[in-house]
């Protein structure tokens, strides 16, 4: 499964057809209390991260904090 | 006390720092420790997926003494600042945004009919929007009428360590103002954010002013004293300016006359 993952094409460990956003971040070993996630342009909340579900060619965003004024 | 208050929230100190282009994180830290800030700034960028070595910015932020304010920096079109400030809301610990539209990427002048829009959509949403603004009275009430909690104009371009351009229009968005008034960019060195304050601004946010300083620890504190300085002398009512000298010894008395 192929998605896009921060503006890059991203394939996703295994072959299942779809993962939770929580797997997704859990693959990368990416700490999902520190983060944000947009699916499909939608904002998700933390608490949502279990249920959502992202297929084939999904965009998916993940985003964190970095120094800025 | 002199304090104060955006939407419900009230703070001591009225110097609000950044978290960029630090040495590293330790001096960071300390500049933070030296400003005495309560607010500090961040922005929100995209999780680098292939180099997942580097540390998160908020190990290094203690959020039970900080106050974090995501901001919008960057984005040129009100869609991406709506969609980067929902983005560090769910990021963060509170509905705070510092709202960024840039409209010129030489200047980082900002867009004010896109901020504007922005500030409308975000304030629907229940966020407490402070958004980055010309040192226009005019954009900043419209600001103001489509809700945000605070006003922030800029003292000159962001980076620039110009000082206060213009300071009438800073007097002037003070006196017109019902929400707090925040010089946000432009600041250099201590005389700048103290004149800010002797101008009647409630606060004063700055990044490079400390980060980019020879000695940045230092420099927060400088700030520190800066924005304390200003405004107690606002706060003291100054002399009116006069043309001429007006002696401050007694003209009686004078030996020899």
């Amino acid at each position: 499964m192929t998605i896009i993952l921060n503006g890059d094409r991203h394939e996703v460990a295994g072959t299942r057809e779809s993962i939770s956003v929580s797997e997704l971040l859990e693959q990368l070993s990416i700490d999902a209390r520190r983060v944000a996630v947009e699916h499909n342009l939608v904002v998700l909340r933390r608490a949502a991260f279990d249920e959502t579900v992202v297929r084939e060619g999904d965009q998916i965003e993940i985003v964190n904090f970095v120094g800025g004024g | 006390m002199d304090t104060f208050t955006i939407a419900g929230k009230t703070f001591t100190s009225r110097l609000i720092v950044g978290t960029g282009k630090y040495s590293s994180p330790s001096v960071m830290v300390k500049a933070h420790d030296a400003s005495g800030a309560e607010m500090i700034t961040v922005a929100v960028r995209r999780v680098n997926i292939s180099d997942r070595s580097k540390e998160s910015l908020l190990d290094y932020i203690d959020t039970s003494k900080y106050f974090i304010l995501p901001n919008t920096a960057g984005c040129y079109t009100a869609d991406e600042a709506v969609r980067t400030a929902r983005l560090g809301r769910e990021a963060g610990l509170s509905n705070w945004v510092k709202l960024e539209v840039i409209g010129d990427e030489k200047t980082l002048f900002p867009d004010n009919e896109a901020l504007i829009e922005a500030t409308r959509i975000l304030v629907r949403e229940d966020f407490v929007v402070l958004p980055y603004t010309n040192d226009d009275p005019v954009a900043c009430r419209k600001l103001e009428d489509a809700g945000a909690a605070a006003v922030m104009p800029l003292g000159a371009p962001i980076g620039s360590g110009l000082g206060i351009q213009n300071p009438n229009n800073i007097r002037i968005i003070r006196e017109f103002s019902r929400v707090p008034v925040i010089v946000d960019a432009g600041v250099g060195t201590a005389s700048d954010a103290a004149l800010a304050m002797e101008l009647g601004a409630d606060a004063v946010l700055m990044n490079t002013a400390i980060a980019g300083a020879q000695n940045p620890v230092a420099m927060a504190e400088a700030m520190n004293l800066a924005v304390r300085a200003g405004r107690l002398a606002y706060l003291s009512g100054r002399i009116p300016r006069k043309m001429y000298a007006n002696a401050s010894s007694p003209v009686e008395g004078l030996v020899g006359r």
